[in-house]
């Protein structure tokens, strides 16, 4: 298909957003080369095609560069609009309470669980845990409001807003492992729960998705090189 | 888009211009609650200085839809937005047929679909809307957030935060470059959503005396400001100069106090 072929994803193991990224592609059968980037030392390939925020996940297609996961996955599902399955609704209404939902995850869930691991002190991991479990509650309702019954945000299968919750699990898996903090309790949020496994079990996930140790044993590269006086387990 | 609505900057400036509002006159319809029965139309709940607001009346009136204003005392939110947008309570809220849409920036996107036959607000190549999206994003969290401190700081600090402010709209000025508008020979989505500037900015600097956007460090987006300004459906909805200007002279009055 036209637009295909020539395509670079630049991006980091253990990142949520370059999964997300993959996790697009991957539905749209988008074939592309994966170029692992050391983040504590930049590659020129990465520095020139995201001047602004020299981060990860960058799409390069053609030559020309696409930054930021969020608009990243929105291009690819235009981009590649005849291709594979589409990762947003047709209806816009639908379509912006999917893209107000996944700013929601990232502006609220990332930086909650990035804090229980970064926190100091038990106080301050217990305030962002708090905080984690506001965002899980309110997350629970999106799923009641979206799905409508069916097992998945977009419905019968994985869409915008599945890819944007869901490519931060391992990661909550990673500091339920390291840190003892329960996301999905079947009792408070029973609906996420139960998505959260199916989301799990879907082979896009098993294919892209790396595992929860992988993110501890990077977690914990991490704490060492920056030191922090919180011990995980 | 999210971040613009929480970052500190913005959260900040929407509660001074709440508690600005409990002693200010200004006043106008203010929707109570009623029956959440669908209704038929399009309603903005905004607030008259809102710059995230009236993002969404330039949308609206771009594609020449008619739309309720509900003017929101944001230090007593009416019913009817609390139950429209449970989740942040912020302005502007969309109410189309009784279908609630927040967030600013989703909004206008929202708008573009909804009256898909209308006004082309996102461009149509989707190499050009994933950067639309991209520098709307690093408008929203990096220059506002960059912007926000040269309305308090004074003295040597105010240089720098000035400069700091300048290196960011200097980063954006790029995707003017050659163009007449961001949305190029008329105005696109970015334009709508970094438009407040052309106005707000002005006043902020009017306010701190400072000097951020100049002609010989900012050439490109002041002569945009002049372009955008004279656009109809801006000059139609901006607030007016001399109330804009007196809140935010008493706001940073009351932060330095």
């Amino acid at each position: 298909m036209a637009g295909e072929g020539d395509i670079k994803l630049l991006g980091m193991v253990v990142s949520p957003f370059v999964v997300r990224v993959r996790m697009a592609l991957h539905r749209k059968g988008v074939s592309y080369e994966y170029v692992e980037q050391d983040l504590f030392n930049k590659s020129e390939l990465l520095l020139r095609s995201n001047p602004v925020n020299k981060k990860v996940p960058v799409l390069i297609h053609g030559g020309k560069p696409i930054c930021e996961s969020l608009v990243i996955v929105q291009y690819a599902d235009e981009v590649w609009s005849g291709k594979g399955a589409s990762i947003f609704p047709a209806d816009p209404h639908e379509r912006a309470v999917a893209r107000f939902w996944a700013a929601y995850v990232d502006d609220k869930l990332f930086p909650a669980y990035i804090g229980i691991m970064k926190a100091a002190t038990e106080e301050a991991r217990a305030e962002k845990a708090k905080e984690a479990l506001v965002v899980l509650a309110n997350l629970e309702e999106a799923f009641a409001q979206c799905s409508k019954g069916k097992p998945f945000f977009a419905g019968d299968s994985v869409g915008y807003l599945d890819l944007a919750v869901g490519c931060n699990l391992f990661w909550l898996e990673a500091i339920r492992k390291m840190f003892g903090v329960t996301f999905f309790d079947v009792g408070k949020t029973p609906l996420l729960a139960a998505w959260a496994e199916r989301f799990a079990g879907t082979e896009m996930a098993r294919e892209v998705v790396p595992d929860a140790d992988t993110a501890v044993v990077f977690a914990k590269k991490l704490q060492a090189r920056f030191g922090s006086n919180t011990s995980a387990k | 888009p999210w971040k613009a609505m929480h970052d500190p900057a913005t959260q900040i400036w929407t509660s001074f211009i709440a508690h600005e509002q409990k002693r200010d006159q200004h006043q106008s319809s203010k929707q109570h609650g009623g029956p959440t029965m669908a209704e038929k139309g399009v309603k903005v709940f905004g607030m008259w200085a809102s710059p995230m607001a009236i993002r969404v009346e330039w949308a609206l009136r771009l594609k020449g839809v008619g739309y309720e204003y509900v003017d929101e005392d944001l230090a007593s939110k009416s019913d009817a937005l609390l139950r429209h947008n449970p989740v942040t309570k912020k302005v502007p809220v969309l109410v189309h047929d009784g279908k609630p849409i927040a967030e600013s920036t989703i909004i206008v996107e929202y708008i573009d679909e909804a009256w898909k036959d209308g006004y082309p607000i996102m461009p149509a190549d989707p190499y050009d809307r994933a950067q639309a999206r991209f520098w709307a994003r690093f408008a929203d969290d990096k220059c506002n957030a960059a912007i926000f401190p040269v309305f308090t700081a004074t003295g040597e600090a105010q240089r720098e935060v000035v400069r700091e402010a300048q290196r960011c709209l200097k980063t954006l000025e790029k995707a003017l470059e050659g163009k007449k508008f961001f949305g190029g020979d008329a105005v696109g989505y970015l334009d709508v959503v970094v438009g407040w500037y052309a106005y707000w900015l002005p006043i902020i600097e009017e306010v701190s005396g400072a000097d951020v956007v100049t002609d010989e460090e900012l050439p490109l987006m002041k002569a945009w400001f002049g372009r955008f300004l004279a656009v109809d459906v801006v000059k139609e909805t901006l607030p007016p100069r001399d109330k804009l200007l007196a809140l935010n002279k008493a706001r940073r009055e009351q932060l330095s106090a």
